[in-house]
């Protein structure tokens, strides 16, 4: 794992300055476009969990997505008044025992099988949704209203207000970011790293491997569906397309892109994803052709990512400040 | 339902099943022997399919489009090995995950501006145009038996070259122990190469005989991909026998599936695969 | 064309301007509407349609006749320029929301066009129908995209899935076929249309052999048939599309189905697909408020102008492109290009009659066609007109409380 140093805390309070003054400025379409980037943010540093500390590759993250945002569909979709703490917490345990069955049984395989078994499972769980006459098959569910979050009878944040909205995820972004680095600066969390170097070892060193895998499996899981939830809040629409294998392909380049083992790149990644996907199309409607080309040129030269960059940038300020601390 | 509507569907699965066979059989052969997934087999099966319907439009005859299609898809696949796949062999699955995801995108694309966005149709010739009448209003599509034919004569040719030629024990010395081919003198890359352009092209034919009885349209190799994967995995990753066993499985469990639990007809063959893994988590005939 | 006289920002204007035109023209749409004064300014036209996949081919011929009825008008819309603001919707539900917002807030339209994909159009009418902006839908067929959503921004200038699945079981009862097995692709269309065809089919005394929903969008049908082949019903009745019908079509014909059970369908089984399906598609008979034979001058005019600005063959689609461009330029000369007046803009649309290539029509209270819907079958490779199996099919439009 890269050491997180003191020009990085830095680069990273700034972002943090630009997110919360961007409402300000920002318009209201890109109000809606960078709370939709955030949520999908959340989504990808779940991913990282796997991919980039516990050297899992799961090609089938978003299912668990899709079904934080199924969830809150179809349990509260129809409802006049949404109680957030409810919904949150009936939404968030349901997609947890999700991913402890699906992780369960895939967590015994390895490398390859383990890609290709996620996958299948979150084409079970689509194909599910696409086809079941309960929860409105291709069409998805669209819901009549937001979640509404209150306390005692008052009104915390009215999350029909976008500007409120956008708050409220990035408070999700930022509490998931610091939630996953102390969980990794733990002792848990040198287990997983541990475990994505050499699982033989580890396991040599008497740890059960495959429990560590699963809890980070279902943690991984959890917060997707946390990000599914607040999809569905946000657009008050789901539809079995969340969880297709092309989101979870784009999710990895997103992770990729981004600089994988550092939970702050995947915000990067998704960020620049999202915003080349609204971009390019104005260009040409050939605009796949790009993407897929700077897929190829990541994979190709760019395997750490944007926070690969950084981070070397950042050590040649550091190694003249000696201070960097273990992330 | 009479016995012979059983046996008829029978047919039908297994029919369906060698087709999956001959995408699987490249995926696997890649797989095992490289240790590259590849997303972009799809892609193969679609560029395949669209060569067929572009060279059979010029030369006016199925045979002649897909024996120009093939050299072309050796080619093709070939390049794609060296200008992309050659540089993710000691990469991690993630790389080869995400560059082959990005293949798919600009197939999809290229097809596009070739191609245009159309569903065409590729004639059957003459010679195949028949069918055989099965029940009183029932009939069998000769072509459809020629297809079948066609997987199994490539089935045994495979196991045939693999078994018995020089090039297939390199093959299955370099799955089993790379670097000791290398040690014997071999040059790895330029097995790479060929094992890569063959996986290809038994894509890219499948997709070629499968056109005239599909049609050509955009996303064609999209929808038959992941069902490969599942195939490959059932048989156990690398093992042709597998993926010959696992297309059948598939083939049969997709059909019955249809017939029997009409609502749940595209889990079935998923949850067959979490069964099978569920029981032996290397698959059918893979190595642990 | 006329858009190399009249510089909108459509994407191909880019490619084709090159690096340097494309700077001026985008320069110049940046300067926001409000700086220019009354009625100078263009008319935002905002077309979400899908230009990649597998429905790429009916949002360009959607696009293109909707480009070619403004252009016929003088390339105005009540007297004032326009400015055409493409997005690909790539048919993706899950992007729907987002580009829907971009082109209503960040490009701020006055016409939303589209799209395709019927569930794309619901997520975009939610949006829409709160929205400042007139949208017109030239496919979606989701019934409650004129049904529990219906607003009075929204119109539609295409057909409910209602509208051609309801006549059909008419169609097969007066053809004597009355054992009939109905299969349709399993989703929101499919299903719509199968409900529709049982509604008129059943009260007619007609007997549902068997339902066989498949999954969407697979198109192994083989097991189907043989179950098809086992029930020996009078005639099928189905709903496919696309490269799915193709593949249908011809299955049923190479089973050998076609010479003793005769096909019919909702008319996208046969529609811009003739070509690919071939023999196969010889005497199919399906349902449809278009057909390419249509001998009308409208639909004569229409065709030709078609073939010559885009070289290609007219469809449904394009009519229907066509008609959504007719309904704006009626629309805006009812205003005099003043976008401002909605409330007399709407108006004018919903009491509009659109000469249309597939007959004249007019607007139900719920902002759909009411339209003629004709039996159609394939002789040589095209949709001949049989009879008109009703007239001026209005959809109920459930759920809607307007009007």
């Amino acid at each position: 794992m890269h050491t997180v140093t003191r020009p990085i805390i830095v680069f990273l309070c700034l972002c943090l300055l630009l997110l919360l003054l961007f409402p300000v400025v920002g318009s209201s379409f890109y109000t809606g476009l960078v709370t939709k980037i955030m949520i999908l943010s959340i989504f990808t540093i779940s991913l990282d969990l796997l991919i980039g500390f516990t050297g899992l590759v799961s090609f089938g993250h978003a299912a668990f997505f899709g079904i934080g945002a199924y969830l809150l569909a179809i349990l509260f979709g129809n409802l006049e008044q949404i109680n957030y703490w409810w919904s949150l917490t009936l939404t968030l345990s349901l997609t947890g025992v999700a991913a402890l069955l699906v992780g369960w049984l895939c967590i015994r395989t390895s490398g390859v099988y383990f890609i290709m078994l996620t996958l299948a499972f979150a084409q079970m769980f689509f194909y599910f949704f696409f086809e079941s006459p309960h929860f409105g098959g291709d069409d998805g569910i669209f819901m009549l209203n937001k979640p509404q979050i209150t306390l005692a009878t008052r009104q915390l944040v009215d999350l029909d207000n976008e500007h409120h909205f956008y708050y409220f995820v990035l408070a999700w972004l930022v509490g998931v970011y610091l939630f996953l680095s102390m969980i990794l600066r733990a002792p848990f969390g040198h287990v997983l790293i541990a475990i994505k170097a050499n699982e033989q070892r580890v396991r040599a060193l008497g740890y059960s491997t495959p429990h560590y895998k699963l809890v980070s499996f279902v943690i991984a899981g959890t917060i997707a569906g946390l990000a599914g939830f607040l999809e569905a809040a946000h657009t008050n629409f789901v539809t079995p397309a969340y969880l297709g294998w092309h989101e979870s392909g784009m999710a990895i380049m997103m992770v990729i892109l981004g600089g994988m083992g550092t939970l702050f790149g995947p915000v990067i990644g998704t960020f620049i994803v999202v915003l080349l996907q609204d971009f390019l199309p104005e260009f040409t409607e050939h605009w796949k052709l790009i993407m897929g080309a700077i897929i190829i040129f990541v994979v190709l030269f760019l395997p750490n990512g944007i926070a690969g960059l950084i981070f070397s940038i950042s050590n040649r300020f550091s190694s003249r400040a000696p201070g960097g601390r273990e992330g | 339902m009479e016995i012979s509507f059983y046996l008829i569907q029978l047919l039908n699965g297994i029919q369906y099943g060698f087709l999956l066979f001959l995408m699987a059989s490249g995926l696997t052969l890649i797989f095992g022997i490289m240790g590259i997934i590849n997303l972009a087999h799809g892609a193969f099966y679609m560029i395949g399919a669209y060569l067929c319907y572009w060279l059979t439009g010029i030369t006016g005859n199925l045979f002649t489009g897909i024996l120009l299609a093939i050299p072309l898809s050796i080619l093709f696949g070939y390049a794609v090995e060296r200008l992309a796949i050659s540089y993710l062999y000691r990469r991690d699955h993630l790389y080869q995950v995400l560059l082959t995801y990005a293949l798919i995108l600009i197939a999809n694309e290229l097809q596009s501006i070739f191609w245009g966005n159309d569903v065409h149709s590729v004639p059957i010739p003459e010679l195949l145009r028949g069918s055989i009448q099965l029940t009183a209003n029932q009939a069998y599509p000769v072509y459809r038996l020629f297809i079948s034919g066609a997987c199994i004569t490539l089935a045994v040719a495979m196991y045939w070259v693999i078994q018995k030629t020089r090039l297939g024990m390199t093959i299955r010395a370099g799955a089993s122990n790379r670097e000791m081919v290398q040690a014997l003198g071999i040059n790895i890359n330029w097995l790479f190469a060929i094992v890569f352009s063959l996986g290809a092209t038994l894509a890219a034919f499948a997709g070629m005989l499968a056109a005239p009885v599909n049609s050509v349209y955009p996303g064609i190799g999209d929808n038959i991909l992941i069902i490969s994967f599942v195939v490959v995995v059932i048989g156990g990753i690398g093992s042709i026998k597998g993926a010959f066993i696992g297309a059948l499985l598939i083939g049969l469990a997709d059909t019955f599936g249809k017939v029997l639990l009409p609502e749940m007809a595209s889990m079935v063959v998923y949850a067959l695969m979490a069964a099978v893994l569920f029981w032996r988590p290397q698959g059918l005939f893979g190595k642990v | 064309m006329s858009d190399q006289k009249k510089p909108g920002i459509s994407r191909r204007d880019i490619i084709k301007g090159g690096a340097a035109a494309a700077g001026l023209v985008t320069a110049s749409s940046l300067i926001p509407t409000r700086f220019a004064i009354g009625n100078t300014a263009k008319v935002k036209v905002g077309i979400l349609l899908p230009y990649t996949g597998t429905y790429a081919k009916l949002g360009s011929n959607i696009k293109d006749a909707l480009q070619l009825r403004i252009n016929e008008a003088g390339g105005k819309l009540g007297g004032r320029e326009v400015e055409y603001i493409n997005i690909d919707s790539e048919a993706a539900p899950p992007k729907a929301p987002e580009l829907t917002n971009k082109l209503l807030k960040k490009e701020q339209v006055d016409f939303l066009i589209g799209p395709v994909h019927s569930v794309v159009g619901m997520a975009m009418v939610k949006l829409a129908r709160n929205a400042d902006v007139i949208a017109v839908i030239p496919n979606a067929g989701a019934n409650g995209l004129t049904g529990s959503l219906c607003a009075p921004n929204i119109f539609r200038t295409s057909f409910s899935s209602y509208q051609p699945g309801f006549p059909g079981g008419t169609a097969m009862l007066e053809d004597g076929h009355k054992n009939v097995v109905l299969m349709y692709w399993n989703y929101g269309f499919g299903k719509e249309t199968a409900a529709a065809f049982k509604e008129s089919f059943l009260a007619g005394g007609g007997n549902i052999v068997k339902e066989i929903p498949t999954p969407f969008p697979k198109v192994e049908f083989q097991a189907y048939l043989t179950e098809v082949a086992a029930l020996k019903p009078d005639a099928v009745f189905t709903f496919y599309a696309g490269g799915g019908a193709v593949k249908f079509v011809k299955d049923y014909a190479a089973a050998g189905l076609h010479k003793s059970i005769p096909l019919y369908g909702a008319g996208f089984l046969t529609e811009g697909v003739t070509g690919a399906q071939g023999e196969a598609a010889e005497g199919i008979r399906t349902t449809l408020h278009y057909a390419d034979t249509l001998d009308l001058p409208a639909n004569i005019r229409f065709r030709e102008a078609f073939l010559k600005t885009t070289g290609n063959q007219a469809d449904v689609y394009a009519v229907q492109g066509y008609d959504a461009g007719d309904l704006l330029v009626q629309g805006m000369a009812a205003v005099e290009g003043d976008v401002r007046a909605k409330a007399e803009m709407i108006k004018a649309m919903e009491s509009a009659t659109i000469d249309s290539p597939r007959g004249k029509f007019t607007f139900s209270k719920a902002h759909n066609p009411i339209q003629d819907i004709y039996l159609r079958e394939v002789v040589n490779g095209q949709n001949q007109v049989i009879r008109t199996v009703q007239k001026a099919v209005e959809d109920p439009a459930e759920g809607c409380k307007m009007g």
